[in-house]
């Protein structure tokens, strides 16, 4: 094995990124980031969640264009207008998202847009037989005529990765490649990678799991915060390196914890239930209880039903059933302003989708959900709200020239804060934070946690979900655990232990490991 | 400071006053119109010909203010022609007949009176409308589609497709003064233009200083992120539809009145001249954006371009013709600027960054 790796080492480099940028609207996804593959290599990317890994290979494969910097092709520069241009290089990808039409068949879905033709219609018969040989190749026994919907989602992986294999691409992009597969697919797919590196074929992965990434790669480029922090050749590194680089030494700011006392109960959520359609629950019977000026962080895998608890007591779930408390009195209201108006407040995990109207100025997304405070009889009271408007802005510390720009040219730090702005405009008693400090910048996420912080030493109840186990071991006063919508654990943070929130957080999943533990970081 | 910055500084101020005048694209539009058929339309600079083209704008004003709120949420509506049609003939029919109890009796209503049940017909029908959408799910565009032909086959049926002629009214029952809205003038002025001031005037209010204003452009901008900060979403669109079916009923009674007639065709297309007005004055069809302001300059432009070519003498073929094309570039335009836009901000982030 380490001989195979030392013979990788001498490979050449067929691609090369040299400071290239990609900027959105409101993030910079990407900055000055360099970045080579090899040929008949495993070249893996690493990184955090918002890390910017996805949108690396996503300028590789032509979704996406550089902003700045440019890329290399054989030492050429290459630019690549569009997925199929770079195909048309010899570039394919597999993605994370999966990009298979679930209406046809596994056949057409592996032809798509390159359909073998007979006398000027499609060879249906020929594109099963090829694509029956290609499955065979990944020892998978899916039917070449199945429609792809009817398959189940390691099955639609494997489909995706033939369909890649199928080009004959010299440069193979993998994003998550096994984070729906099992343990045995795993298997099969690491051979498929292995033949085809053998066929002088550059693989580029990402993949979270660590184990597999140290099992498989060739080299390892970690990505933190859109910035490449570290590059080497996989023989020289083991985990902890790889750790480091990820998270950096300067990592973690999570803020002093204050030393108040709490107070009566802010919150109690009762016997909160949310069906799933395709039946079981999402929540299964939770209960909670949050105390003015405590920090509850509830931790869980993806899929655990954190964020549908958070969501089902903000009453954005018609059939959620249970019972709500704010400071002991029942919350009859069942719509999400009613129970605004009663002291809840949720900072969606998503804000593009859920927290912003981005084409808004940052002053009236502040002011969105407490217009009612700042209008007399049907007018907007125009210095009221710039004053609430300039509070929040100082008191959040929002670096923003002037509020009436769109929010959108925000960073997403920044955005993040006016998510909370919002929030704590409507003065509730109670806030409840979905992942906080995703895809936000290190200092961003500093500022938010002591943000979190000072409102609890305020006498606000927070309930706070993360994915992140330093995030919720260093912040919350008490831990509670979610598995498969249950909650499986309820710890003090004295007794909380890593050991024991994994434990928890892993009930009810069986061993070997799912693909909601890609979450699972060291 | 080094030739390259210079030249870059340079570019951001051409690329700017380029915004600015992208920015102020219909007022220039409607200077353009103005001056172009003052040189080229005998008499149209007159104050009789004025008056008379502020009175058929107005018409189309009064539905484009309707109907850019319901963009700005990002909905369509579609029935506000045959609202205009249906509302006309129950009021032209109202004057005329009354309402017959079926044993003897025939009820008749004064003309405020009137006024009132046609407006609320308008308001119902928007209501009509914002139920289908928000309770039952129906898309925007098929919901008001069929309320489209609904209110036209209503009209159609109230007269058996007849005209109610003459709507002079009978001093005994308290029907006469009909004339006033669409003949009568206050100050100078026609009662219309007056009736357009006052809608205008709260609509640019309730866009601009009221929560409900608000809570339209919020919904038309992310649904979602509304609905998350406590906005009733629901309730904001029943209000954008039943607003536009005001001011469609408005658009009604001004038209039967002028011409002292209700005809059950009356209205047909006018949705079209109405989106077009709003796409023109800058609203953006994938909501959250549009101003009142902008939709009256863009109604003021659609009105005087088919105005001065009639007067002009241009065939009505033509005038269709060149209506379409300044529509297009309308919308080409506002994709140039926003894509400058685009561009100039994310070169200016891309440089901080």
């Amino acid at each position: 094995m380490n001989q195979a790796r030392a013979s990788a080492a001498g490979r050449p480099v067929v691609l090369r990124l040299e400071g290239v940028s990609k900027v959105y609207f409101g993030t910079i996804a990407v900055k000055h980031a360099d970045f080579e593959v090899r040929s008949g290599a495993v070249n893996v990317l690493v990184g955090e969640n918002g890390a910017g890994k996805s949108t690396l290979v996503k300028m590789i494969a032509g979704v996406e264009q550089p902003t700045a910097g440019r890329i290399l092709l054989d030492g050429k520069p290459a630019r690549f207008k569009d997925a199929a241009d770079a195909m048309a290089h010899g570039i394919g990808m597999v993605f994370q998202e999966l990009n298979l039409f679930g209406n046809l068949s596994v056949a057409e879905n592996i032809f798509a847009n390159r359909e073998i033709m007979r006398r000027g219609r499609i060879d249906h018969a020929e594109q099963e037989r090829q694509a029956g040989a290609l499955l065979d190749r990944l020892q998978t026994a899916v039917d070449p005529r199945a429609k792809v919907e009817d398959l189940m989602i390691g099955q639609r992986q494997l489909v995706e990765i033939a369909k890649a294999v199928a080009r004959n691409a010299r440069i193979l992009i993998m994003d998550e490649p096994t984070s729906a597969l099992s343990a045995p697919e795993v298997e099969i797919l690491f051979r498929v990678i292995a033949d085809l590196k053998s066929k002088g074929v550059a693989i580029v992965y990402i993949s979270h799991r660590l184990e597999e990434l140290i099992r498989i790669g060739d080299f390892i480029t970690v990505l933190r915060d859109g910035r490449v922090t570290g590059n080497q050749p996989m023989t020289d590194v083991d985990v902890h390196w790889i750790v480091r680089q990820m998270i950096g030494s300067d990592a973690k700011d999570f803020a002093t914890p204050g030393d108040h006392a709490f107070g009566g109960e802010a919150l109690h959520a009762d016997d909160v239930c949310l069906p799933r359609i395709t039946g079981g629950y999402a929540v299964d019977h939770v209960s909670l209880t949050v105390r003015a000026g405590e920090i509850v962080g509830v931790y869980g895998l993806m899929g655990a039903g954190r964020s549908e608890f958070l969501e089902c007591v903000m009453g954005r779930h018609p059939l959620a059933s249970g019972r709500i408390f704010i400071e002991g009195k029942p919350v009859r209201e069942r719509d999400v302003g009613g129970r605004i108006a009663r002291g809840l407040a949720l900072i969606p995990e998503d804000r593009q989708r859920d927290g912003l109207v981005s084409i808004l100025s940052v002053a009236e997304n502040l002011t969105m959900a407490s217009l009612r405070k700042l209008t007399r009889g049907f007018h907007i009271q125009a210095r009221a709200e710039a004053e609430a408007v300039r509070r929040q802005i100082k008191a959040l510390s929002i670096k923003v020239a002037d509020p009436s720009l769109p929010v959108s040219s925000l960073s997403g730090g920044n955005q993040q804060k006016v998510v909370i702005g919002k929030a704590l405009l409507t003065s509730p008693k109670v806030l409840l934070m979905d992942e906080p400090s995703r895809g936000i910048d290190i200092g961003a996420k500093a500022d938010v946690f002591r943000i979190m912080r000072s409102l609890a030493a305020q006498g606000l109840g927070i309930v706070f979900v993360t994915s992140d186990l330093d995030e919720v071991l260093a912040l919350s006063n008490r831990i509670a655990v979610m598995s498969r919508g249950r909650l499986t654990a309820l710890l003090d943070r004295a007794d909380a232990t890593e050991a024991k929130i994994v434990a928890a957080s892993s009930i009810g999943h069986g061993p070997g490991g799912t693909s909601e533990q890609r979450e699972l970081l060291p | 400071m080094s030739a390259a910055a210079q030249s870059r500084a340079a570019g951001a101020v051409g690329g700017s006053l380029a915004l600015n005048l992208m920015r102020l694209r219909t007022f220039i539009a409607l200077l353009a119109v103005v001056l172009f058929f003052s040189f080229a339309a005998p008499n149209f600079l007159s104050a009789a010909n004025l008056v008379l083209m502020s009175k058929h704008v107005g018409l189309n004003a009064f539905l484009a203010i309707g109907m850019t709120f319901v963009i700005i949420t990002g909905g369509i509506d579609l029935s506000v022609g045959s609202i205009v049609g249906l509302c006309g003939m129950v009021a032209g029919g109202l004057i005329l007949h009354g309402i017959d109890l079926q044993f003897g009796y025939t009820l008749f209503f004064n003309i405020p009176e009137i006024v009132l049940i046609t407006l609320a017909l308008g308001v119902v029908i928007g209501l009509l409308n914002g139920l289908l959408i928000t309770r039952l799910n129906v898309a925007p565009f098929i919901a008001t589609l069929g309320t489209l032909y609904v209110a036209r086959g209503a009209a159609l049926l109230l007269s058996d497709g007849a005209t109610f002629p003459n709507l002079e009214g009978n001093p005994a029952f308290g029907t006469t003064g009909y004339a006033f809205i669409g003949a009568g003038t206050i100050l100078h002025l026609p009662v219309s233009i007056w009736i357009l001031v006052v809608v205008a005037l709260l609509a640019a209010y309730i866009a601009r200083s009221t929560p409900l204003g608000r809570h339209i452009f919020a919904v038309g901008g992310n649904e979602r992120a509304a609905a998350l900060s406590g906005i009733r979403v629901n309730r904001v669109k029943m209000f954008v539809y039943m607003f536009s079916g005001f001011c469609a009923a408005i658009v009604g009674l001004i038209i039967s009145s002028e011409l002292m007639a209700a005809h059950p065709a009356t209205g047909e297309t006018f949705e079209l001249n109405a989106i077009a007005a709003a796409v023109l004055g800058g609203t953006s069809m994938s909501g959250g954006r549009g101003t009142i302001g902008g939709t009256i300059i863009g109604a003021f432009v659609i009105g005087i371009l088919s105005d001065g070519l009639v007067m002009m003498g241009v065939s009505s073929f033509w005038q269709m013709v060149i209506k379409g094309v300044v529509i297009i570039a309308a919308v080409v335009v506002d994709q140039a600027q926003r894509k400058l836009q685009q561009r100039v901000a994310l070169q200016q982030m891309a440089q901080l960054a």
